[in-house]
């Protein structure tokens, strides 16, 4: 319910796919053809057919909404006219490409805050997104097929989706649909096909986008057994997170590499986001070889793609539960602590703490393999 | 003194023992402490996921006779069309377990090991790019022109005529079949 609006919330549904030429558009057109023919008021608020005639066909027959032209710099753009939708108010409206970015002059920079205020309208919104769109997956897949994907969206936009219809097709199928000109115009075939459409790329993208959508319907499960349950004001009270996020506690010193690598495997399987977090004393001075160290945690996080907190407090648990808070952390990743002494020996120790001050959050110990008893040498 | 006296001294001795056991640092801290600490750095870069074991036998028994820390160095490369700074976790997924590899069977050994990772347009940039950043006394690599895990034999000149290091470069050869691979790592990584 949009408490501001007094009227409920549309739902959002988003066709996801690997890549373009999937057939998303198409099925959300096939969707919103039997809401009309079921007798519901539908519109098509934008619609892109990238000049694939069977998509312009299948359009035909769908009231739709005008676009507007945008003037910038001298050029004219058309863009999807939000006012206008929100006007004429249908009861479902069809939105295609949820990632877009809007020409500069319109109301919002991005086409899912358009979508976000035709849901609160109350009007149902069918979309489409592509997998490579979603902005924690943004690196993983930019190092997979070589292209960095500019228009991304975050992954609590599609968390937020009532539901998520993975289109699915094999690569080979795709990249027959690609040479037979379903998806690009001639000319463009070739450069594709050696690029982007490859068929490793696209196997690895078929495999993002089905994890992705796996993981959302094992989320919307926990939902739906919490809902009605006593539990169901502590998950409202829990950070809402998109699938796992880990954070390893680190220091610098050269042993936290290895819990780092060991943090990021974890995090590469449960396809979670990885933080690292270096709670430093006040005022603390680093050495010369303690700066080395952080210099090459910096590094090490860089190119794995986790991200390097650094905070400053004289309470490392407290600190430790406040950016666990902060970031929805679902994992926490610990490292041998050195040994107590002095009256350090009378409290409770780290992970005792932290698994207190965090119900629901799992604390691991990460063993120290090397110093294992008769181990073989590699 | 009557008995109950001297019992009580001898519980009290006795209690003040064990309090003095408890708060000191354990006996190996201090050991540690007083351990000699290394001063020579050895690089030990690699680009694939694997690595020569003659090379990784001539660093650790260089490492043993003088004192020097191991710093094994995964090289990874990021291409062309993308930004310099972009995460790596496909050459990581490689790169990783090997760094691992190395780390465990270093520390088994008793050498002191300290990993870095390097990322530049190719290995050379990579490795020029760390060189930049930190001294190291001493570099050992592998000719090894299939690119498994070496530098190439452009790289391995470039290697000489550039950097300020005393530089060991190990012949190939046809027998050196063995290698430190990620199957290596103990345990599930």
């Amino acid at each position: 319910m949009d408490a501001s609006a007094g009227q409920p919330r549309g739902r959002l549904k988003v066709f996801l796919g690997m890549a373009a030429g999937a057939g998303k558009t198409y099925r959300m057109l096939l969707e919103g053809h039997a809401e009309l023919q079921a007798g519901r008021d539908v519109a098509v608020g934008l619609l892109e057919t990238h000049g694939r005639a069977e998509t312009a066909r299948l359009a035909e027959g769908l009231p739709a909404v005008s676009r507007r032209s945008v003037r910038y710099r001298g050029t004219v753009l058309e863009e999807m006219d939000l006012p206008a939708i929100l006007s004429r108010a249908p009861e479902l409206c069809l939105i295609d490409e949820l990632a877009h970015t809007n020409a500069p002059g319109t109301e919002h920079r991005k086409r899912y805050e358009d979508v976000e205020d035709v849901l609160a309208a109350g009007i149902d919104v069918l979309s489409t997104l592509n997998v490579q769109h979603l902005e924690s997956l943004n690196d993983h897949i930019t190092e997979l097929s070589g292209v960095r994907v500019r228009e991304t969206i975050p992954d609590a936009i599609l968390g937020r989706a009532d539901e998520v219809v993975l289109i699915d097709l094999t690569p080979e199928a795709l990249l027959e649909r690609l040479r037979a000109g379903r998806i690009y115009p001639l000319e463009r075939i070739d450069a594709a096909l050696n690029n982007f459409f490859r068929i490793e790329n696209l196997a690895a993208l078929r495999e993002v986008a089905l994890r992705q959508v796996a993981e959302e319907v094992g989320a919307k499960r926990l939902t739906t057994e919490l809902v009605g349950s006593r539990e169901e004001s502590l998950a409202a009270d829990a950070p809402q997170a998109v699938g796992e996020r880990l954070m390893a506690l680190v220091e610098p010193y050269p042993r936290a590499q290895r819990l780092v690598r060991r943090a990021w495997r974890s995090a590469q399987r449960l396809g979670a986001e990885l933080d690292l977090l270096w709670v430093k004393a006040p005022g603390q001075e680093l050495s010369d070889d303690e700066q080395r160290s952080l210099s090459a945690l910096r590094q090490l996080a860089s190119v794995l793609g986790a991200r390097l907190l650094e905070e400053e407090s004289d309470d490392l648990a407290a600190a430790v539960v406040d950016v666990a808070c902060r970031r929805g952390t679902t994992y926490i990743l610990l490292g041998h602590s050195r040994p107590a002494h002095g009256l350090a020996r009378l409290r409770l120790p780290l992970p005792q703490r932290l698994m207190q001050s965090l119900p629901g959050v799992d604390v691991r110990i990460v063993a120290d393999r090397t110093r294992r008893p008769n181990g073989d040498r590699p | 003194m009557n008995a109950l006296g001297t019992v009580a001294v001898g519980v009290l001795g006795v209690l003040l023992g064990i309090l003095a056991g408890y708060w000191l640092p354990p006996h190996g801290r201090l050991a540690a402490r007083n351990r000699p600490r290394p001063v020579r750095r050895i690089l030990l870069p690699f680009t694939g996921q694997a690595i020569s074991r003659r090379a990784f036998e001539a660093a650790v028994r260089l490492a043993k006779a003088e004192n020097a820390i191991i710093m094994p160095a995964f090289l990874a490369r990021v291409p062309m069309n993308l930004p310099i700074e972009t995460a790596l976790p496909v050459q990581c997924a490689g790169g990783m377990p090997l760094l691992e590899a190395i780390e465990q069977s270093l520390t088994s050994q008793g050498v002191p090991v300290d990993s870095r990772v390097g990322r530049g347009r190719s290995a050379r940039d990579a490795l020029r790019k760390l060189l930049q950043q930190e001294h190291f006394d001493r570099i050992i690599v592998s000719a090894d022109e299939d690119q498994r895990g070496g530098l190439g034999y452009d790289d391995l000149r470039w290697l000489l005529a550039r950097v300020p290091a005393e530089i060991l470069i190990l012949r190939p050869a046809p027998e050196d079949t063995r290698r430190i691979s990620v199957e290596a790592v103990r345990g599930h990584f």
